[in-house]
Parts: C-alpha cells; structure tokens; sequence
C-alpha cells in the first residue's frame, strides 16, 4: 500500500512541475523515476518515449503507464498514470472555474484576445517542428497535401483520415521497398 | 443518447486515434466543436493557451478544460479519464511485446503515413483559429494589421531568443490589456 502510494505521489510531482507535457517531461522523469527511485533505467525511458510516440494518446499518460506496469503490473500502471494526470486534473478545473466567471470583464477580454496571438505563434512552431519531422520524402509529402485538402475541403472524420494515412504509409513503404530491391539485382 | 455518454464515447475516440501528443488531440477537438456545439473555437484557442502555459501533459489539460466548459469538474474528470483511457490499454497491450513492437517494418510503415497526415489535420484545426486572430471582422476581406505585425514580430522573438512559452502567454496578454485588442 505503501509503495503505491509512493509511485502516486511521485508522479503526481511529475505532473505537478512539468510544463509543456511530452519532452519537456523527460528531465523531471529522470530525476524522479530514475536517479531517486531507481524504478527503471534512462535505456528504457528512451524506449518508452520512442513507443509512446508511436502509440495514441498522451506521451506522458503512456511513459508513466509503461514504468508503472513494469514495477507492479497492471495496478501500478494504473496508480503511475492517475498519479500524472491528477494535478491537470485538479489546476485545470479551478482555473476553469476562475476564468468562466471572470470572462466578462473587459480586461480578461482583452487579454484574451493577446493571448490568441501568443497560441498562433505556438502552434506555427509545434507545426513547423512536426512537419521537418513528418514529411521527410515525396511520399511523405503526398499523404500530407491530400490529408490537408482533404480535411479543409471535404467533411470526411478525421479518424477516417488518420486510419487510411497509416494503410497509404504501409503502401507506400510496400513501393518503396520493392523499387528499392530491383535496384539491387 | 445520454449526453454524458456520448462525451465519454467521443473522448475515447480522441485517445484512441490521436497519434502523437497532446497536439494531435486539437483536430478531434475542432470536430467536436463543429459537430456539436460544445465549445466554440474563441474558448479552444484559449483552452490551448491555458493548457500550454500550466504544468502537466497538454493533450489532459485539454480534456479537462473542454469537460469542465461542457458540464462542469464532473465532466472534467469523465473527459480526462476517458481520454486516457485508451493510452493505457493500448500500452498495456504494447508491454508485452515491447521488442517486437519497436522493431515491427508494420508498425514503421504505419507511423510514417501517419506522421504527415497528423500535421495535416493540425493546420487544418488550426485555420480557424488563425482567421479569428489575423484576419478582420469582416471575413476573409482584410488582415488584422496590428495582430498580423504583432504575430510576426513576436514569432520572430519566440525562435531567436527561444523564449518560454509560459513567458510569451504572459506577455501577449499584458500587450492585449495595454494596446486594448
């Protein structure tokens, strides 16, 4: 019981102290998870960060389930990940509260409307980051173009686009890989 | 159906399908919003800001914004456990064959269709977030000069002097207050 409750709390500061959510994480997790607790190893942080990546949902919410799951299985994944998600949990619904009753106010309204420039500036660069890392060839490119055209232009569901993005990705690595080997004979 | 039950179903669908960090929740978000009216994209901008600019995971702070604007902490805490909850699943799953997993040609090929398309649907989520901010009042007929100059210069800032983003949210709002945007 014990021990659960420190893998809770732990995290809990994880989630408490990081700012910006998936990399940013990584620094406080070494401290915590790594050099106080010795719960796994910086290898394995980086294998779970590489496969968080690689699976839906939250980077964060899927590392602290991985370390979790391997100190006390499915329980301990459990405890790691409420325990990541409950300061969110907590500062999310009483800022909320503040801001929706304050939301009237000419001043709230004016900043507001200067912080909506202050997220247009960070999505161009969450966006641009994305994109140096995502479209890395033509075919790359393509699936973007047509996922994009395809978004602004048509009312298909985004999981509709997402799920035939990754068939097209298997197709395309199938073409790649077959013109890659006659080249070779 | 149940309205609470429906957020819950359309929050799964959210962890389940967005691949990538909490960014890539901002697409199944704007449908959302388009779909049924739960929030509008003034109050998702916000919410982005928000969720940037306090600590934890981005893509949890979302939920339990969106959830709390919809039906109050209540909901906030249904929108955020049923955002997870597929994350955990899915890892759970992933755990056990983990070597496998990573090395997988499939789960590759897979991810390298799925990397640009997520940037797609970002910039298309975001479209009317920059409309709102950049352009005029009246539509698409004219740019917000002083936003546009305000967005580019601070853009400029943000990069060369790899500014906090914390920092920037502060600063843009105390410009807002004192240029009366």
């Amino acid at each position: 019981m014990k021990q659960y409750l420190e893998y809770y709390l732990t995290w809990f500061r994880i989630g408490l102290f990081t700012f910006g959510g998936g990399y940013a994480m990584l620094p406080m997790i070494e401290k915590e998870v790594i050099d106080r607790h010795h719960w796994t190893t910086e290898d394995d942080v980086m294998n779970y960060y590489a496969i968080a990546q690689c699976t839906p949902g939250v980077i964060a919410v899927n590392v602290a389930t991985f370390v979790g799951y391997f100190q006390k299985g499915v329980l301990g994944a459990l405890v790691c990940t409420l325990g990541v998600i409950s300061p969110s949990i907590l500062i999310i619904t009483a800022i909320a509260g503040v801001l929706s009753s304050f939301s009237d106010l000419a001043i709230v309204q004016h900043a507001l409307s200067g912080i909506r420039i202050a997220v247009c500036v960070l999505m161009s660069t969450s966006i641009l980051k994305l994109f140096k890392k995502g479209v890395i060839d033509a075919g790359a490119g393509f699936i973007f173009a047509a996922v994009l055209a395809l978004a602004v232009l048509s009312n298909l569901s985004t999981v509709v686009l997402v799920v035939a993005s990754g068939v097209l990705g298997v197709v395309f690595s199938m073409i790649k890989a077959k013109t890659g080997g006659i080249r070779n004979e | 159906m149940n309205k609470i039950f429906l957020i819950m179903i359309e929050f799964f669908k959210t962890g389940l399908f967005a691949v990538g960090g909490g960014l890539a929740t901002i697409p199944f978000l704007e449908e959302m919003s388009m779909k049924y009216g739960w929030f509008s994209m003034d109050m998702l901008s916000t919410m982005i800001a928000v969720s940037e600019s306090t600590p934890g995971p981005i893509g949890v702070n979302m939920a339990t914004y969106i959830g709390n604007v919809i039906g109050g902490p209540f909901t906030g805490v249904v929108t955020t456990l049923s955002l997870v909850a597929p994350s955990v699943i899915v890892i759970l799953c992933v755990s056990r064959m983990l070597k496998q997993f990573q090395q997988s040609k499939l789960v590759q090929s897979v991810f390298y269709g799925l990397r640009p398309a997520v940037v797609g649907l970002i910039i298309s989520a975001c479209i009317s977030i920059f409309a709102g901010t950049l352009l005029s009042e009246n539509g698409l007929a004219g740019l917000n000069v002083l936003n546009c100059v305000l967005f580019a210069v601070l853009l400029y800032c943000y990069k060369k002097f790899k500014m906090n983003p914390i920092l920037l949210i502060v600063l843009c709002a105390f410009l807002g207050i004192v240029l009366g945007l």
